[in-house]
């Protein structure tokens, strides 16, 4: 299936793009005037007209197969399953390639680590495998160079290292669980005794493997919340960033799911935590605490559960939180959890241990396993060790498997001081970054859509990595490289991978074992249920006072650009952050009374004073933030990202010391003089006592099951001077529902929506002047007092509605409901009145103020999916609910002489969420999925009062609250 | 042919136009009057002097002759030399008009993404502009075709330069919305043209009622500005003392030779006209207004907009021709012509249809709170005291509080209070554009999509060019046609100096 690429790099336009030294800036609109522009114009100004329209258009040769390739019909897309990766721990998906050219990744609904789910890096991988900064040529220095020279330097630098058993060698990698890369790993061990192996990831679990869950190093601990009637998580963000998140968000959404009034039950959950999460905003009870507050509190609730602990004191604002939060969890003991962040330290870790077991959770909510990685080690001190070393002059040749240590590693260690102490530097990575720039020599990897590899999950279960096209630069897997270290040929990725596999199995049966593992996508975990060991709880460690006056500085990962290694991807740079929805920068988080306090107002820079180190930051007052913790998003500030995500944000990396990797007391901050605008895509986040987003509470619900449809008045179905019946008698209705109850707001659908429908990507100044293009956005709102809001989180496609406002004033007929209900726009009817966008009260619709899709580089025209036109400037677009979906079933179905069936169409946002909360289908069918959820008493309308008779509905939102707590 | 007619005008009005064509022929001064052909009413004799057509002879200056009335307004076409304001004026309007081909020119190789514009304010100067622009059009037809109908003898000094400002601010106004469109090369499908696709224009749009209203508009303007032009013409074609001005003017003046017979037709088809063009003037600015009125847009739905419209429109259209006939009238020294009675009298119209729109304003408010709608209610909040409040302040001191002053007749009387009065009118109606159309957008139904308009520079290109665009139209029509209806102005003459030219 990859074969056909070999025809595709022959394109001019690739050869061109391979070859020019400064690709042309294509992520970014730039709005300046350049100096071409304006001879243009000012040629233009004199012609006035502008016949530019007349123009021939280029020749174009369509080039059938000589040979088929197999399996490959033109236009019929492909679907292989494969894994990404989430620090290092695998998430099945299932990616879509038309003839060899991968343009969608989908959650694989086999694999236990996605139910078909993804996250919003999964679904930007795919951009960054056709991103045109990514490292292209093997270079050394400044000048390129072949691998066989490569090989060469690399044989005299080893050959040198054999005599010492290679006690100069040292390889750091980032969090490992590859089989085969362990197998490998090994293998240079063997060889090479004294070498060693260090591994470093931003975004360490140290704390959790330090925890000992059922007493050993690293073992991984496994929720089940399906099965959990409480939840307390300690500045946990289960549900977004977490190996298993998509998993939990699954697992967590069955329990809160509500139908019927009867017998209506959800969990109860409990969360603290020091600055609004993803997790912490769908809690029932949500704590902001100063994080480094967060273990006294785990203290206090081991001692009130029973688990032994003198307890401790905590402020007065949690007192009657833990208290609550011990209540239940005594109340559902055996079918609670309790979890706790990688942010807290170890010895919250093992409280919550303890808690969990003498709740009796263990093995029927939690499960301990083996640890899934390859060598678990303590990361922090890897990396120290490693440094230490360098400075001592003991490393001389260093191998760095990707991950971008220069730019992440802790402040304190001056890594990249130590670095220049290393003889040879090698740099594996998929762009030259800050790391490469100190490396003599940096070898392109190949991107994980382009090889070979196997990846395991959070559960042990374990993927083989199939590539879906040929490597589109010179880059080298993982696997080849480190095969080059044991100095004979190298073989190719596929080889080794499948050398690993076949060690297992090498009987005759290892063929068909391995086809199968390669078409599933998930094979049983290797790893074994630990049992737990009472011995583990008691390593009780005291919890150690903060140290240090002053405010509280907290580390947290971006939740678009993770701890960095995906800011050179438009699609995730321009995603609206969640509760700020910020795009293209990061902020230092305050809360509104810090704010009121240091006279503060969003966007204006502060300079933060921690243990000695300085930086600007700009700032945003972010309700719900702990009043005295100022959070900062790792991630930014990249020096060397590329085109898309160099000189972005500040880098907050350089104030993060190895003793406050994730918090530390003692920062002071002071307003400056220089002001950030930022490029919000919400400006109003509270929703002005008026009813589009409705929630209650499940007591609410039970006693008065209509709450939500009575909050408004919805005119009846023919009160329309139309035909009311205009649509009665088509084939389909199509329609969908959006369960605000399970919705976590974790912007997957955002994102999902924007690789399915080619949505360009518009630029920092295009979102600052209000034009973003999303067709679903999460909208944020905020209720009650600023320290203590309610988040609500509302996904917004178009609402297709029966009598809709944008239909009745398009001049051309652009935009009409066709007869099944879809409101569709015609691209190329659409002459840009705009007027549509100004009578939708819902602004969901999307205009081409500009030619956002001019300035595509050549590779990343290849992203953009067949099925979907590629809109031109002056056109209004929206959400189709995906109309081309909706079409390939219908083929399907009359090809089959059937019906389309319930559930064979799927969105992609209703595709991608984890927490399942989209529900779409036809409601002409009574018994269809979405027609029985329409019929809920909970089903509500946005806006239905004013007649548009939307076909998107809502699910109103409920909370659990615990009726002995007033709030 | 004149049987015809009778059926429909009735004899008194027959005879009324018969004897005027004769008299416009006398008061050409190509032949003799006929005697004893006054019309005048016994009991206004008395009092005041009036010109043989009946006119009170008052409006124009003591001692106008039809010479003086020939050679001032011809002389100023037919002149080579003219007075350094015209120039300087000239200059500067030229300037903005090539500041609009520029900002024009960026637009079409850009996109409309140049100005401010954005989701949720899709609209934004272009169509403040275009209304604006209808609105000052209607003026012309307002003066001309209205207060003919009304028999206003006041209307004929101004009702030349009021027609031309028409045109040329509906042609401002007409292409603001075609400016607009995100594709403007398909500006036609907005037409219904048999198209291969078989496709119509969708009729319930407003926007499509706008196209047909403002082409007719427009179309029905300059016929009836041309119509009162042709006898103009052909006066400056008989003075004409060079040959491409006599060839110029001649092939304008369609063979004008100033019969009775050409006065009768004339006269018939010009009143026909005025006719056919005033329920225009009501309907323009309310198909107009349902551009508004027919969103679902709070601050957009209302039923009081098309009155309410109009009224604007006629206020502003005022405003506009005083911002121009006073300085011109100082310029061309027309004050014999252009009296201050003249002022004054438009000053009243205006004075009315500015209270008109103050109620309207005040209506608006009122019903926001009454109907009881959270959004209206917001609307209105938003509107006085929202992040654009200024702008609605700013829209009350000019539309309301400053026009006030015309309550004293010394401020409408005098040139110079009286410009400074209708400046702020135009520049308040332009605000009151901008409230309508982006305070209104910027918030609407769901908080989370509310945004803010921040105009670009091109956004001040368009409107400041096409004042340009409008400004030199106007320049042009001073200097090649006459300003002031030459052969209505000859009707005011009143019967005494007449007799000095014979």
């Amino acid at each position: 299936m990859w074969r056909s690429l070999e025809e595709l790099a022959a394109t001019p336009g690739f050869e061109e793009m391979l070859h020019r030294e400064f690709p042309r800036g294509a992520s970014e609109w730039t709005n300046e005037m350049q100096r071409r522009d304006f001879l243009r114009l000012m040629g233009a100004s004199v012609a006035l007209a502008g016949l530019g329209a007349c123009t021939k258009q280029p020749i174009e040769k369509i080039v059938p197969y000589v040979d088929q390739p197999e399996e490959v019909i033109p236009g019929k897309p492909l679907r292989f399953a494969s894994a990404t990766s989430f620090c290092g721990f695998g998430q099945g998906i299932v990616v879509t390639s038309y003839e060899g050219r991968p343009t969608k990744i989908e959650g694989n609904p086999d694999h236990p680590a996605s139910r078909g789910a993804t996250s919003v890096w999964a679904q930007a991988d795919v951009l960054d495998l056709y991103d045109p900064d990514r490292a292209k040529v093997l270079t050394n220095g400044d000048s390129g160079a072949t691998w066989g020279t490569f090989l060469d330097r690399l044989k005299v630098a080893l050959d040198a290292q054999a005599g010492s058993g290679g006690a100069g060698l040292r390889i750091l990698t980032q969090t490992v669980t590859s089989p085969t890369m362990a197998a490998q790993l090994q293998e240079i061990g063997q060889k090479f005794p004294t070498a060693k192996w260090h591994q470093w990831e931003p975004l360490t679990r140290d704390a959790e493997r330090e925890a000992r869950a059922g007493g050993v190093f690293g073992a991984e601990t496994l929720y089940d919340f399906s099965k959990a009637k409480v939840i307390v998580a300690l500045d946990s963000d289960f549900l977004y960033l977490h190996p298993a998140a998509l998993r939990h968000a699954r697992d967590f959404a069955t329990r809160r799911r509500v139908e019927g009034p009867q017998g209506a039950s959800m969990s109860r959950f409990y969360a603290v935590e020091p600055t609004p999460s993803i997790t912490g905003s769908n809690a029932d009870h949500r704590l902001a605490l100063a994080g480094h507050e967060i273990p006294k509190l785990a203290a206090a609730l081991a001692a009130l559960v029973g688990s032994g602990g003198e307890g401790a004191n905590v402020p007065d604002e949690a007192t009657t939180w833990v208290w609550a939060a011990a209540q239940d969890l005594r109340a559902n003991a055996g079918a609670s959890i309790v979890i706790a962040g990688e942010t807290q330290p170890p010895e919250v870790h093992a409280l919550v241990g303890q808690i969990n077991a003498s709740l009796g959770n263990i093995n029927t909510t939690i499960r301990h396993c083996a640890s899934v990685e390859t060598n678990p080690v303590n990361q922090l001190q890897s990396l120290q060790q490693l440094v230490q070393e360098m400075k001592s002059g003991a490393v001389e040749v260093l191998l760095i498997l990707g991950g971008n240590p220069v730019y992440d590693a802790p402040a304190d260690l001056d890594f990249a001081g130590a670095l220049q102490k290393v003889k040879l530097r090698l740099h594996h990575s998929l762009w030259p970054n800050e790391t490469s720039e100190r490396c003599q020599w940096l070898i392109p990897a190949t991107h994980f859509l382009e090889s070979w590899s196997d990846i395991r999950a959070f559960d042990g279960t374990v993927t083989i990595v199939q590539p879906l096209v040929e490597p589109l630069y010179d880059g080298f897997s993982a696997h080849q490289l480190l095969d080059a270290f044991l100095l004979q040929p190298v073989r190719s990725a596929y080889d080794l991978v499948r050398a690993t596999w076949q060690k297992n199995n090498p009987t005759t049966t290892f063929e068909a074992q391995w086809r199968s593992i390669l078409s599933d996508g998930a094979t049983p975990g290797i790893g074994g249920d630990l049992t737990p060991e009472q011995g583990a709880a008691s390593a009780r460690a005291a919890i150690a006072p903060p140290t240090g006056q002053g405010l509280e500085i907290l580390f947290r990962p971006d939740p678009s650009t993770l701890d960095g290694r995906y800011a050179n991807n438009g699609w995730l740079q321009e995603l609206p952050k969640p509760f700020s929805k910020i795009t293209w920068d990061n902020a230092a988080l305050v809360s509104p009374k810090l704010a009121a306090r240091e006279h503060l107002e969003n966007g204006d820079y502060i300079e933060l004073n921690f243990r000695g180190r300085k930086l600007g930051a700009p700032i945003w007052i972010l309700p719900g933030q702990a009043e005295n913790s100022v959070t900062l998003q790792l991630g930014y500030g990249r020096k060397k990202a590329g085109q898309t995500g160099t000189n972005k944000g500040y880098n907050a990396y350089t104030l993060r010391t190895s003793d406050a990797l994730w918090q530390g007391v003692g920062l002071t901050i002071r307003k400056i003089d220089r002001h950030l605008k930022f490029a919000t895509t919400q400006n109003h986040f509270s929703i002005e006592g008026r009813d589009m987003y409705r929630a209650g509470t499940l007591a609410e619900f039970i006693r008065q099951p209509q709450f939500a449809t009575e909050m408004a008045e919805v005119p009846k179905h023919d009160e329309t001077l139309y035909n009311p019946d205009e649509y009665k008698n088509a084939g389909y209705a199509w329609a969908m529902v959006v369960d605000l109850n399970t919705c976590i707001g974790c912007n997957a659908c955002t994102i999902a929506c924007q690789a399915e429908n080619n949505i360009p990507i518009v630029g920092k100044a295009q979102v600052i002047a209000g034009r973003e293009m999303h067709w679903i956005r999460v909208d944020t709102y905020y209720a009650g007092p600023p320290n203590d809001p309610q988040f609500h989180h509302q996904p917004v496609p178009c609402m297709h509605c029966q009598d809709a406002p944008c239909e009745l004033v398009c001049p051309v007929a652009a935009t009409m409901t066709d007869d099944e209900g879809l409101n569709v726009q015609v691209y190329n009817r659409c002459v840009g009145t705009r007027y549509c966008s100004n009578n939708c009260p819902y602004k969901v619709r999307r205009f081409n103020f500009l030619e956002y899709n001019g300035a595509l580089s050549p590779s990343e025209k290849l992203v953009k999916n067949p099925e979907v036109t590629v809109r031109c400037r002056g056109v209004m677009e929206k959400c189709t609910y995906c109309l081309q979906r909706i079409n390939a079933a219908r083929i399907t179905a009359q090809l089959e002489e059937r019906k389309i069936r319930d559930g064979e169409i799927v969105p992609a946002c209703a595709q991608v969420c984890p927490a399942e909360a989209i529900t779409f289908g036809d409601i002409h069918d009574p018994k269809s999925r979405v027609s029985r959820r329409k019929a809920l008493p909970l089903d509500y309308g946005m806006l239905a009062e004013l007649n548009t008779r939307p076909r998107t509905s809502y699910a109103a939102k409920l909370r659990n609250p615990n009726p002995q707590l007033k709030s | 042919m004149v049987r015809s007619f009778d059926l429909r005008i009735g004899k008194k009005r027959r005879r009324k136009f018969a004897k005027a064509g004769r008299l416009r022929q006398q008061a050409s001064g190509l032949c003799f009057p006929e005697k004893g052909m006054s019309t005048i009413p016994p009991n206004e004799k008395k009092n005041t002097r009036m010109s043989p057509l009946g006119y009170p002879s008052n409006l124009l200056a003591p001692n106008q002759t039809y010479e003086s009335v020939n050679e001032t307004i011809g002389s100023i076409v037919l002149r080579n030399r003219q007075p350094a304001p015209w120039w300087i004026g000239f200059v500067v309007a030229f300037c903005l008009l090539m500041m609009f081909f520029f900002a024009l020119a960026w637009l079409f190789i850009r996109g409309v993404g140049i100005w401010g514009i954005n989701i949720p304010v899709a609209w934004g100067f272009a169509i403040v502009n275009f209304v604006w622009w209808v609105g000052i059009g209607h003026a012309g037809t307002f003066i001309s075709a209205i207060l003919l109908l009304m028999f206003q003898h006041w209307r004929t000094a101004i009702n030349r330069f009021a027609e031309a400002m028409t045109l040329f601010a509906v042609a401002c106004a007409g292409l603001m919305p075609l400016l607009h469109l995100g594709r403007p090369w398909l500006f036609y499908y907005l037409f219904p043209y048999p198209d291969t696709m078989g496709l119509w224009p969708q009729f319930r749009s407003p926007l499509v009622w706008d196209v047909f209203a403002v082409g007719t508009y427009f179309l029905v303007s300059l016929m009836f500005w041309y119509l009162g032009l042709v006898p103009d013409l052909a006066t400056i074609r008989d003075r004409a003392q060079k040959t491409w001005q006599r060839k110029f003017y001649g092939i304008l003046a369609l063979g004008w030779r100033n019969s009775a017979a050409h006065w009768q037709r004339h006269q018939i088809a010009y009143l026909l006209l005025g006719g056919l063009a005033t329920p225009l003037v009501l309907s323009v600015h309310s198909v107009v207004s349902f551009d508004f009125a027919v969103a679902i847009v709070p601050g957009w739905h209302s039923t009081i907009f098309p009155p309410y419209f109009v009224a604007g429109a006629i206020y502003s259209g005022f405003a506009m021709v005083l911002n121009i006939v006073i300085p011109v009238r100082k310029i061309y020294h027309l004050e014999n012509l252009i009296t201050e009675r003249y002022l004054n009298n438009m000053a009243n119209v205006m004075f009315v249809t500015g209270l008109m729109v103050a109620y309207g304003y005040v209506i608006e408010a009122f019903m926001s709170w009454y109907s009881g709608d959270i959004f209206e209610q917001y609307m209105m909040m938003n509107r006085a005291f929202g992040p654009y409040g200024w702008v609605f302040w700013c829209l009350m001191a000019c539309n309301v509080f400053i026009p006030q002053a015309l309550w004293s007749a010394r401020i409408r009387r005098n040139p110079l209070t009286l410009f400074i009065v209708a400046f702020f009118i135009n520049v308040g109606m332009w605000v009151e554009r901008f409230v309508i159309v982006i305070t209104s957008l910027h918030r609407d139904f769901t908080p989370s999509a509310w945004g803010m308009f921040y105009p670009t520079f091109w956004d001040w290109a368009t409107l400041f060019g096409s004042v340009g665009l409008f400004l030199t139209l106007l320049f042009l029509f001073v200097r090649f046609f006459p300003m002031i209806s030459i052969s209505e102005s000859r009707e005011l003459v009143a019967e005494p100096q007449k007799a000095n030219v014979l």
